[in-house]
Parts: C-alpha cells; structure tokens; sequence
C-alpha cells in the first residue's frame, strides 16, 4: 500500500494522475508533461516532494560522523550550507546521492524516497563517534519552486530577504506565515527555492502560493516533467543512473570525492582514481526522431556496444531524444558519435558536453 | 475526458475504426491518447503495407513511454496521416478527426462487427 503525502488531497483535487513511485501515491502530471516543462523553464512550476526522506543527524560528533559516511566535505560546511555528496559501500558503489544541511546544532540528510529505510539503517549501522540518526521523513513536507520567476514570486511571501541565500545555502524563516526552511536547491536546471514545512502546515502553504501564483503563470509540475527536466540539466537519479554497481568516479562526480579526508569506500576510490575507470556517464542527444529509454545498448562504429543507457526520454526544450548512460572510457568525450539501438533498429546519436541544458546566467 | 463517438467501433488495444465506403479509418481512442500522455512521435505505417488484425503496425510514442499500434483489421494501407510526423500532438487534441493515424482497405470487412461497440468500449475502460 503506497502512502500519500500532505498534499495527496491537493492533487486528487486538481485532477493529477497519480501514480505509484518510490513507496507514494505521487502526481504524474496535471496537465501535459510538455506544459509542466516549459512552465519551469520559461516561468515557474511548483512540486510536491514531500516523498523524499529526511535523516536528522546530532550529538556533538555528527559533522564529523557524516564526513565519514560520505565522500564529499561535511566537517567544512558552515551553519546555512548545503553539500551534495554520494554515500559509498565499501567496494565503491553508490548507497544514495543526497544532500547535507548543516543546522547550527545538527545535520539534515536528504535522501531519495526509495532509499529511506536502506540510508537509515546504513547511517544507524556506520555512524561512529558520538552521534545519533532519527527518520524525520513523516514529519517534513517539502514544496519546491523552480524557474527564472520563482525567487522574486516567493519572496512576496516570506519576510526572509531571498537575496542573499547563495544557491547551495538554506535560511529558516516563515513562507505563507509558517515555518520553513528555505533553501536555494533544485533538481531542474532553474533557480529556485525549496521549502521544508510541517506535514500540516504543506497544504496552507501551497493553496497561498498556488492562489497567487497562477495569474502569474505558477503551473504545479508533477514527476513526469520533474524527469525531463533533471535529464535535460544532466542530473542523474538513483536507482537508474547511479546505484550499488556504479562508483561515483564512473559517474562524473569526482569532484564530490575528497580523497585528502577518510571515509568509506577511500581506499578502493583512490585507486581507482589512479587507474582510471573503463567506463564513464555521458549524456547524449539524438541526432534523428528516435527516443531513447533506459537500458538500449550504445555502438560505436559497425560493430561494437560501447555502453548502454539508463535514463532516457524527449526533451521538451530540444524537441529531441536525449539520454544518461555508460559508454566505454573511448567513446566518452563530447561529439563523438555513437548510436543508440532503438528497439532493434540503430539511430545515430552524439554525446554532448553535460550539461545539454544551462540556464544562462542572472 | 475521454469520449467514446457511437458511430466508432473500438479495439481492446485502444484503436478506433470508422467506415468510410469500401475502407476504413484509424487511429487511437481519446482514453488512449489521455493515458499515454503528450504524444511526441508516431511510427506510422507505408501506403501499400499488409497489416494483419491484433498484430503491431507502428508505434506511438509519449514523452514517458512508448507502445506497439496494432491493426484493427486486417488488410492493406492505402494513405497515412503524414501531417503526424510534424505534429503528433494533434492526436491528443482531436483523436477521432485530424488525428487519425491511417486508412486501409480491409481484406476481411466482416472483423468490424466483432469489435467492441462505443458502449462496450467505455465500459471496458472502466474496469481499468
């Protein structure tokens, strides 16, 4: 049985397709996939992501008890900043990618939905020192808004001052008169905020901001263009893109792994990092009408499956096919050409410089 | 929401047949069209091509996913909807006119009374 989330009544109410994802009952789309998608891009879109899981780390080693776990910087991070990171095992493969909030006093994990009771048992398990991990996830809503007008849109309803909260930093404050925190995070490529609330506080919040919003053009956006959108910006998902067989030096995020810190999985990425991987994420954009979709197998020349892909879908700001997978360490540099096997038939393809999709700088 | 014309008749694969003469037309129902999402991409069958009832003909693509068209009849396509390969969207607009997808020329006319009736239809997409 999957759970709802606070704002489930919302979406029935608004005629949303709902579907099953990650253990929820979540909206697919309200409208069309292509809409919810130029929304965001040209405007702004608001989601209900109260499915992702939050883990609270304290005790007066948590910091350093995180930087353990993960393989980016925690120890450094300062009161009101973010870090994505990759969680590792031992042999190198991904737990979950998420993002770390350093309170004044404790951590904030943010974790994939379907990674929750996985992530809380390997934290419980790992933690060392003086440190303890709780399952805030039923206890946190999240309201995300994203596009080139959600922070002047959103700023109408906080008195936090929005502009000095530089992207990857987060403030607590009110938003529609609750308590929030407000971060300056996304998942599609667009400036934005995201807003943690109460469970019952999520409905008030976004009934304000919806009836605001929609004469200026707010569209609420469901998983489907949520998918789109982080494909078109080059972020991957777990569970298709990274997991327990990927290694984040495989996956580009490299620059996530400080090997000058101890934490698992440091020795065995090291090593790696020295020997180089044999094969590496690539994003790519078909070259004729062809849709990719995860798992086709990717040539390179007349003969040879260099790789396959794990994510894949059409882009509605490129009005083409485009895909995340794994090619051979040869095949991965940007314009080199390939093809992706589309159910039985080869259709030429490109690898592009990642991201495909980059705002243009405010 | 989806609906169902009484002068169509409709395939459990979700495909519509309208008699026009000696042929037939073609496409997918609303409720397929409104399932599938926004419609990006149609493999649409050649002029001339045999297609044989129940087997796949082509392929519809949505942003999300993609399914196998499958012919309601047996026979012989005679003219395609080319205006699709610019606009597939028109599907999801307008399924029952501009987006029709094909017209043939059955080989075995009497297959069209055995498919489902506009009541029989609905009645099937409710059950879900």
């Amino acid at each position: 049985m999957e759970k709802e989330t606070p704002l489930y009544a919302e979406h029935v109410e608004a005629g949303a397709r709902m579907v099953p994802f990650a253990g929820f009952l979540m909206p697919l789309q309200y409208s069309s996939i292509i809409e919810e998608h130029r929304a965001v891009r040209e405007g702004m879109g608001m989601f209900d992501l109260s499915h992702m899981g939050e883990l609270r780390v304290s005790g007066p080693d948590a910091a350093a008890a995180v930087d353990y776990l993960v393989t980016n910087d925690i120890a450094g991070l300062e009161p009101g900043q973010i870090r994505y990171t990759p969680m590792c095992y031992p042999d190198g493969g991904i737990v979950d990618d998420l993002l770390v909030y350093r309170f004044p006093d404790h951590l904030m994990l943010i974790v994939n939905a379907s990674n929750i009771e996985k992530d809380l048992a390997w934290v419980r398990d790992h933690l060392r020192g003086d440190a303890t991990v709780e399952n805030e996830s039923d206890a946190t809503a999240l309201i995300a808004v994203q596009g080139p007008r959600s922070v002047p849109f959103v700023q109408d309803h906080t008195d936090t001052d929005l502009a000095p909260i530089a992207y990857y930093h987060f403030t607590q404050g009110t938003v529609a008169g609750r308590p929030a925190v407000i971060s300056r995070t996304g998942y599609t490529g667009e400036d934005g905020v995201e807003l943690y609330v109460a469970p019952q506080d999520a409905a008030p919040v976004w009934e304000t901001l919806l009836a605001a919003g929609e004469a200026l053009g707010l569209k609420r956006v469901g998983l489907g263009a949520r998918d789109t959108l982080r494909l078109e910006a080059g972020y991957m998902l777990y569970g298709n893109d990274i997991d327990h067989s990927t290694s984040p030096l495989e996956a580009g995020l490299g620059w996530t792994v400080k090997l000058e810190k101890d934490f698992i999985a440091r020795d065995v990425l090291e090593r790696q990092k020295e020997e180089g991987v044999q094969r590496r994420m690539v994003q790519l954009e078909m070259l004729d009408r062809a849709i990719p979709r995860p798992h086709f197998a990717i040539w390179q020349g007349p003969g040879d499956v260099v790789g396959s892909t794990t994510s894949g879908t059409m882009s509605p700001t490129f009005n083409r096919g485009i895909a995340l997978g794994y090619v051979a360490r040869g095949a991965a540099k940007a314009g080199t050409d390939v093809d992706v096997e589309v159910r039985g038939a080869r259709h030429p393809a490109r690898i592009v410089k990642k991201p495909l999709y980059k705002r243009e700088a405010s | 929401m989806a609906d169902f014309p009484d002068d169509l008749r409709y395939t459990t694969s979700d495909e519509w047949v309208r008699l026009e003469g000696d042929e037939m037309v073609s496409g997918i129902t609303a409720y397929a069209a409104e399932q599938l999402g926004d419609i990006v991409y149609v493999k649409l069958p050649e002029a001339g091509q045999q297609i044989e009832q129940s087997e796949p003909y082509g392929e519809i693509e949505s942003v999300k996913a993609v399914s196998d068209l499958k012919a309601p009849l047996s026979g012989e396509v005679t003219v395609v909807n080319a205006d699709l390969d610019q606009n597939p969207a028109v599907i999801n607009d307008d399924p029952y006119g501009q987006g029709w997808i094909f017209r043939f020329r059955p080989s075995n006319p009497g297959q069209y009374d055995s498919l489902l009736t506009a009541e029989a239809y609905e009645a099937k997409t409710k059950e879900g």
